[in-house]
């Protein structure tokens, strides 16, 4: 008991040592500290709204009417909400399969990208690997200089591999900034737990698979998010390496759409509908390829702040 | 037996690879002036086959990745020859007749080129000024903030457009920007003309500055954050015991602790400057022929010349150019920072 009250008498004469620091702090601050923090709200209120309202116009854009679109009345809540654009879109075969592509390249990309990734990373993470004076330059040149586009090209047709899914995913399968993000988030992990592994009879891989990647929660999820982004986003390479439309993801057929739409107006559009849709198309088709994105990403938030942290310190 | 010591001793890399141990034996029986360089020669090899054959359970993990960055990242490098060579679609990167330095020639004689390592210039130094203290001073805003939930929303906000295809990025700025979208609405209503932004030189780089920052605002000031988040409380308290204001210690204590931080991702920017590959989706989403003018980048040539039109050499070479300046461009900031703040990326 007597333990118990010196302890709490303690942690208050703590409490209130800071609270008159504070107190002294704040008598400091006078009022330009209070116009700042206003203005600091302020401030970041607006970059809020600036970042938010382009989203919402959006948003706002893919359910209104053709009149309000086209007479400018739209603003961040739809005008004549309807789903005329949204129900034409969705039943249309080919938007489908666009989806279907990019959820299919994202996966497998994701997955590759990751493991290839943790692979490479890990054993650069060794400082005891005496090759690895070698391997960690060359790995990090190519950062800073490559084949560039064209080389890059004519590479992905001499393989043959041109019009071939595969050809999606190769060009960005391990990113060189991301390995080094990973390696400085294993050299940190405790070795320890490595070792006991090792004394219980694990294999180097066995190491690998069943101790280190369980302790890399997070940054697995932070690579995850960033190349699940990039995969999601990709148009670039269908636009190099995928002729057929059936093997186009989402992103590509937007890219057709945005850029098709620009340079010339469709004189066919006669019907309502057919006038509707042709307002709003591409709004409709950004929210639904962008919804996955904004959907997942608050819940990653977390663990890349943590991973970008680790990794900034020593890049 | 004399040629099979040649034979050995000129598969000597081989040999290491699969751990012959004999091999650094051999290397050190002939007695000679030189046996004592030689003989540490040996022991550098047997040192090192030694250490593979105890490591190479970890070195195996290097082998797939490894084969990828030989095809997809050395090979596109050394298949920069082509740009000293005649190379022709369906042709092989290394199988066609040499052509010297014409096609570096050809494109300094180019005005379009110029003007596309102009314009370059022109976008990524006026986004660099705009954006580089933007993002230090957001950072720095952000850290005042002390009600946690309201930061972290400002900053799950502000990361998000980062995460955003570029495509979604593009489509919004042509639909923002169109004749009948909310910027014209505004204007119109404010008694001004109507302006068709996307079809107008002049107004190019303003809306790639602006974009940009509107995308990579909040993501640019990550690092700064970590880096702040890192620095001893016990600094702010000597601070504020010597007496030093808020704005005085961020003066004094928050800047000094992250210019290490600061002085990195400078370097990084001066070596991008050159160098196209992280604008090129962003221009080559939203510039058009009439826009050329201000709108054509190096690497929006590149593609024009090279896949479009079939200029493979000519469109390498441009690329080679672009690239290796960037190279001098970045060993060189990384020098003087070496210099002057003492630290730089490698």
């Amino acid at each position: 008991m007597a333990n118990e009250e010196i302890v709490f008498d303690k942690s208050k004469q703590q409490t209130d040592s800071t609270k008159q620091t504070a107190k002294s702090l704040r008598v400091k601050e006078s009022w330009q500290y209070k116009v700042f923090k206003v203005f600091n709200t302020i401030l970041m209120i607006i970059i809020c709204a600036a970042t938010l309202y382009p989203f919402l116009y959006l948003v706002a854009q893919s359910f209104s009417s053709e009149a309000a679109i086209v007479k400018g009345l739209v603003t961040i809540f739809p005008v004549d909400f309807n789903l005329v654009t949204y129900k034409s879109v969705l039943e249309k075969g080919d938007f489908q399969r666009y989806y279907l592509n990019t959820v299919l390249y994202s996966v497998f990309g994701t997955f590759a990208s990751v493991f290839f990734t943790a692979l490479l990373a890990y054993p650069l993470s060794k400082s005891h690997l005496r090759l690895n004076k070698f391997f960690t330059p060359f790995i990090i040149f190519t950062m800073y200089f490559g084949g560039g586009m064209i080389p890059n090209y004519i590479l992905m047709t001499e393989l043959g591999l041109r019009n071939n899914p595969v050809s999606f995913i190769l060009p960005g399968l391990i990113g060189t900034y991301y390995v080094l993000l990973m390696r400085s988030f294993f050299t940190s992990l405790p070795h320890e737990l490595e070792e006991a592994g090792e004394i219980d009879g694990l294999s180097k891989f066995g190491v690998f698979f069943r101790i280190v990647i369980p302790l890399s929660k997070p940054i697995i999820a932070t690579m995850t998010l960033f190349y699940m982004a990039g995969y999601w986003s990709n148009w670039f390479n269908a636009f190099l390496y995928l002729d057929d439309r059936d093997k186009w993801p989402v992103a590509y057929y937007l890219r057709q759409i945005i850029i098709g739409a620009s340079t010339s107006a469709d004189p066919g559009a006669v019907s309502s509908d057919s006038m509707q849709i042709a307002a709003n198309i591409k709004s409709c088709s950004m929210v639904l390829m962008a919804v996955p994105i904004i959907c997942v990403y608050p819940f990653i938030q977390k663990y890349f702040v943590q991973g970008m942290m680790l990794g900034g310190v020593k890049g | 037996m004399e040629s099979e010591n040649l034979a050995q001793s000129g598969s000597n890399e081989e040999a290491v690879v699969t751990n012959n141990p004999d091999n650094s034996v051999i290397a050190t029986e002939d007695p000679s002036r030189y046996q004592s360089k030689e003989e540490k020669k040996g022991k550098f090899w047997a040192g090192l086959l030694k250490h593979l054959k105890k490591e190479w359970p970890l070195y195996a993990f290097f082998v797939l990745p490894v084969i990828y960055y030989v095809i997809f990242r050395y090979i596109p490098m050394f298949g920069n020859v082509i740009a000293f060579r005649k190379f022709q679609a369906g042709g092989s990167i290394f199988g066609a007749e040499w052509s010297g330095f014409k096609y570096f020639k050809m494109f300094l004689n180019d005005p379009a080129f110029w003007s596309a390592f102009k314009n370059t210039l022109v976008l990524n130094i006026a986004y660099l000024v705009v954006r580089f203290p933007l993002t230090l001073i957001f950072a720095l805003l952000l850290n005042e903030i002390k009600w946690l939930p309201w930061k972290k929303f400002v900053q799950t906000v502000s990361y998000l457009p980062h995460f955003i295809s570029m495509v979604i990025v593009a489509g919004m700025i042509r639909e923002l920007l169109s004749t009948s979208g909310p910027i014209n609405s505004f204007l119109q209503n404010i008694g001004q003309q109507a302006i068709e932004f996307i079809a107008l030189p002049e107004w190019f780089p303003t809306i790639f500055v602006v974009s940009g920052i509107w995308q990579g605002l909040g993501w640019g000031s990550i690092l700064y954050l970590a880096a702040i988040a890192g620095i001893s409380p016990e600094l702010y308290e000597a601070a504020t015991v010597d007496g030093a204001n808020r704005f005085q210690r961020v003066l004094h204590v928050t800047i000094p602790c992250i210019l290490p931080t600061i002085t990195t991702l400078l370097i990084l920017d001066i070596g991008g400057l050159v160098g196209s590959s992280g604008a090129f989706e962003k221009v080559f989403l939203l510039y058009n022929p009439m826009t050329y003018e201000t709108s054509d980048i190096v690497s929006t040539l590149v593609y024009r010349m090279g896949v479009n039109s079939g200029n493979y050499s000519y469109a390498t070479a441009i690329g080679l150019f672009e690239g290796l300046i960037n190279l001098v461009l970045l060993t060189l900031a990384n020098w003087i920072s070496k210099k002057t703040a003492g630290n730089g990326l490698w």
